[in-house]
């Protein structure tokens, strides 16, 4: 029987009824009184010298109240970077400066030069066409190898060359993974490209600065993650606003998939604009702009080399990756290819050995950060595309294979650094190989082959690290901020109490999921309890929502500080039965004293906490409100098999997704509902990674693919119904709940089952030379690879 | 600046535009209605499907003053008359049919007149008349089935 509330029921999402009637409260859907709208101005080549700004002909125009450029910004601070590598020689990364507005350079297309604020948006946007920037076009570096080579020309002048750090990991175990692939009975290697992709949260960005001149007072509402966080970086590095001069909010945000975890120009230029004017500045993005300014995922290419023994065990495995950066160093950007990548290497397996490196390399595009799954599908897909590629040369079944070298004791220590504390491979795969339906693939590819297509199978697992993350681990790794998570609790006087998260919810429901834990957790209904999140004025500290963390990380915070009402509720409840603390018990809103038939209501306690006549006064204060910090002692590592089928037209090329399943371990589930939906969504970024997606650059530096006109992203006849299941559960050891995030799964775990169903597709048909295809798998690149 | 005049979700309005002002625009800032969003600048993401004469219609593509005179329908007005969730809105909230919520009006705008033309729709036909309105969170599952199910139709064997 499905539970009508709490923990692992399908409670539905309140959140729904606003957004299905048109009441969401979005940022764009915000306008301040005599607010002034700004439009960029933004680089159109990729690299070049920014000699001067004419603005005379726009400060002209009707409606402008000023033209702002980067002498404006020249006493401001740079944008800065969360998190500082240190390379494998012991030397920190180059980290150059990020203004908000160019200084004497443009770095890539998009590279915000001036910005028109005028009375309104169309005055603005006309003034925006009239300002003339003089630029010297230098020649642009895009391609990572070319801009490592001698002589290549550099994104910064400042630093020594392009190579923003070369990162070796586990240094120690470089010479003995050497060895190991050298005197190894197989090897199996595979060069790979991980495409850059763009986030395209569906609502674009916006960042509105206001400015009390009364109080100095400012406030930005923007389309953020983690308002936190913003604040954070904002106020302390950019525009030296101490934090209690400065209120960040991020109300309803459409979407954010990482790209709205950063710290962007457009958010200091507003909040800066608008004390400088006194007057809010309001700055809505175009989805044009947001392909040249938001954040980009991935692209990563890879050399990864697998050592295996006569029987498929693995030895050892050795990857060397460069990993774009673009022209600046975005919030987490460095952290992606290395601690969120080298540290997933050993996947599901018992690889004794690993090595891997890293070189990020500074590019004349847009700079590139964390993106759903960030670091871990680079990770996951190079792994499983190896693993089936060796399968594939050794004879092996790939399912075969993969359980022979499954890790099937817990806790486990991988050779990279993190303790996987629990997970059941072999039940996931398990699952999966039933809701796939493996054993009737062979009639369906006799069906399909019978019209005529190919058809082919692909599985594969996954592990990533969610809940991120251990603040004094992240400490030691390069991480400039701590990874905790807090709640405040605050319990009405009748009764009602509302939680107030750093986390933040973008469509992952916490309005509804958090309420069903407190209501397991005190036996009031969920409708007593409401979640407010998105308000630096709330929440007490937040570092937001990403990396699957708000269950784990923020969820564990208001269950410490519930447990703490809990804790103290029983106190007063205690003294209005005359009883011992001790003998108090709670169960469905009632307070009892244990043996007795005496009870107390939830409300009558919190009333007495409030209107504290019959109250303990000497021993506790009056009021029923407490906050926590929850620091996880670990990361989670949710894990699981994905399976997918496709269909190949041997005359186009195209690849039809026919099946696609997801076998997830996520430990425990407080609503399996929204877990569905957010392994959908995943499946659906991960199927348009590997078929539709690719942000493209020209070898000028000139984005080609700058709108949906040119960036395909996945429609609803691209994708089929997917079969999802999380029934295999190992709770987390370490987090009250128990449970590991599902965010990112979908995207991890799905890129390689869709590549290595193609290339299964057309090794059954023959093509025995065709290992691997690069994403997306466009009709042009499958059908070229069939034909030569 | 001209005048324009239309019907929004049966109310007269009116308002000075700009021949240039779009539809989707005049009603998110003219009318300050801003259950229609803007997702995109290629007309191609779908979030600002409204209804026109009872035709869906991305309202970037339209510029005020073509709807002068027009009965124009929002996700505002698609609840019933006593403010409960429609048939089709409530199908959205029971299948979960939507994460973040910025795609959904556009979808229910889009799904409502699927259904208005063709009652019983496959899902192939669901999924094919989607095309135009593109959603980032739900990877399309969810948002099919609720529309089948508005439908009448049970596609628990298909989707589970």
């Amino acid at each position: 029987m499905p539970k009508d509330g709490g923990i692992g029921a399908s409670s539905k999402r309140r959140e729904d009824v606003r957004f299905l009637t048109g009441q969401g409260n979005y940022t764009d859907d915000i306008n301040i009184h005599g607010q002034a709208h700004a439009v960029f101005v933004r680089s159109q080549v990729a690299h070049g010298t920014l000699n001067g700004v004419d603005t005379a002909d726009a400060a002209a125009m009707p409606g402008v109240l000023r033209v702002f450029t980067g002498a404006d910004f020249e006493g401001v601070g740079s944008i800065p970077c969360g998190w500082q590598v240190t390379d494998r020689f012991g030397e920190v990364m180059q980290e150059p400066g990020h203004p908000v507005l160019a200084q004497g350079k443009v770095r890539h297309v998009g590279d915000p030069i001036a910005v028109v604020v005028a009375e309104t948006y169309e005055q603005a946007r006309d003034a925006a066409e009239a300002v003339v920037p003089d630029i010297t076009d230098l020649p642009a570096v895009v391609d990572m190898k070319a801009a490592l080579a001698e002589g290549a020309p550099k994104v910064h002048d400042d630093l020594t060359s392009n190579l923003c750090y070369d990162w070796g990991f586990v240094e120690d175990n470089r010479d003995a993974v050497d060895a190991a692939i050298r005197g190894a009975h197989h090897v199996t290697t595979l060069e790979l490209v991980n495409q850059r992709l763009v986030a395209n949260p569906m609502e674009p960005r916006v960042a509105i600065g206001d400015y009390a001149p009364g109080t100095g007072d400012s406030t930005l509402y923007t389309t953020s993650q983690n308002p936190h966080v913003i604040r954070l970086l904002m106020g302390a590095f950019v525009l030296g606003i101490p934090e209690h001069k400065l209120r960040v909010v991020a109300p309803d945000v459409g979407g954010g998939f990482g790209t709205k975890i950063f710290h962007y120009a457009e958010e200091a230029f507003c909040t800066f604009a608008a004390k400088a004017l006194k007057r809010a500045v309001k700055w809505t993005s175009t989805r044009s702009e947001a392909f040249m300014s938001d954040a980009h995922g991935r692209d990563h290419v890879t050399k990864i080399e697998l050592a295996l023994d006569e029987q498929g065990q693995f030895l050892a495995l050795r990857t060397d990756t460069h990993a774009n950066m673009g022209a600046y160093l975005s919030t987490f950007a460095p952290s992606v290819p290395t601690w969120l990548h080298g540290t997933l290497m050993a996947g599901n397996y018992k690889t004794p050995l690993i090595y891997v490196n890293v070189k990020a390399v500074f590019t004349n595009t847009v700079p590139v950060d964390a993106y759903r799954g960030a670091g871990r599908p680079e990770a996951t897909f190079q792994l499983e595309r190896v693993i089936d590629k060796a399968a594939r040369e050794m004879g092996i079944d790939p399912v075969d294979l993969r359980r022979r070298n499954f890790i099937t004791e817990f806790p486990y220590a991988t050779p990279v650094a993190v303790e996987y504390d629990t997970g059941d491979y072999n039940a996931t795969l398990d699952k999966l190989l039933e809701i796939a339906d493996v054993a009737g693939f062979s009639a369906r590819e006799a069906e399909s082959k019978a019209r005529g297509k190919l058809r082919g199978l692909g599985l594969n697992c996954y592990i990533e690290a969610c809940g991120i993350a251990p603040s004094n681990l992240v400490g030691q790794l390069g991480a400039r901020a701590g990874l905790y998570e807090s709640a405040t609790v605050r319990v009405n006087a009748t009764g009602g109490l509302v939680v107030m998260t750093g986390s933040h919810s973008h469509g992952q429901g916490h309005e509804t999921s958090f309420p069903q834990v407190i209501s397991e957790m005190i036996g009031i209904p969920e409708d007593m309890i409401e979640i407010v999140h998105g308000d630096t004025a709330n929440a007490p500290m937040g570092m937001g929502t990403y990396g699957s963390r708000s269950l784990a990380v923020g969820g564990s915070a208001m269950v410490r500080a519930t447990e703490k009402i809990i804790a103290k509720a029983k106190k007063i409840a205690a003294h209005l039965m005359e009883a011992a603390e001790g003998d108090i018990e709670l169960k469905d809103g009632q307070f009892s004293v244990a043996g007795t038939d005496k009870s107390v209501a939830w409300g009558d306690v919190t009333l007495a906490a409030y209107v504290p006549h019959n109250y303990p006064l000497e021993d506790i204060e009056p009021g029923l409100e407490e906050t926590a910090f929850y620091d996880p002692a670990n990361f989670t590592y949710p894990s699981g098999a994905y399976a997918c089928e496709v269909e190949v037209d041997p005359d186009t090329g195209k690849v039809t997704i026919e099946r696609f399943a997801a076998a997830d371990d996520f430990g425990n589930v407080v609503n399996p509902m929204i877990v569905d939906g957010q392994v959908h969504g995943g499946l659906a970024q991960g199927i348009g990674q590997a078929l539709l997606e690719g942000c493209s650059y020209d070898s000028d530096g000139q984005l080609i693919s700058g709108s949906y006109m040119d960036y395909a992203m996945p429609r609803a006849d691209d994708v089929p119904f997917y079969s999802v299941d999380h029934s295999c559960q190992t709770p987390c050891t370490h987090n009250p709940l128990g449970v590991k995030g599902c965010g990112e799964a979908g995207a991890i775990g799905s890129p390689p089952a869709v590549v290595n169903a193609v290339v299964d597709a057309l090794q059954r048909a023959g093509h025995s030379d065709i290992t691997h295809i690069d994403m997306p798998l466009t009709p042009a690149r499958v059908w070229s690879a069939m034909n030569g | 600046m001209s005048n324009v005049t239309m019907k929004v979700n049966g109310k007269p309005v009116s308002g000075e535009v700009e021949g240039r002002t779009l539809l989707s625009s005049f009603l998110r800032e003219g009318l300050e209605m801003t259950g229609t969003h803007i997702g995109c600048d290629t007309s191609q993401c779908g979030a600002c499907v409204v209804h026109v004469n009872g035709q869906a219609v991305k309202s970037c593509t339209m510029f005020a003053l073509e709807a002068e005179g027009a009965e124009v329908t929002t996700i505002e007005g698609m609840a019933n008359p006593d403010g409960s969730l429609s048939v089709l809105q409530q199908a959205f909230q029971d299948h979960h049919g939507l994460q973040c919520g910025f795609c959904t009006p556009g979808m229910v705008m889009s799904a409502a007149a699927l259904l208005q033309d063709n009652p019983k729709p496959t899902e192939a036909e669901v999924r094919d008349y989607l095309e135009g309105n593109l959603c980032r969170c739900t990877g399309y599952h969810n948002i099919v089935k609720a529309i089948m199910a508005a439908s009448g139709q049970d596609v628990a064997v298909a989707a589970e």
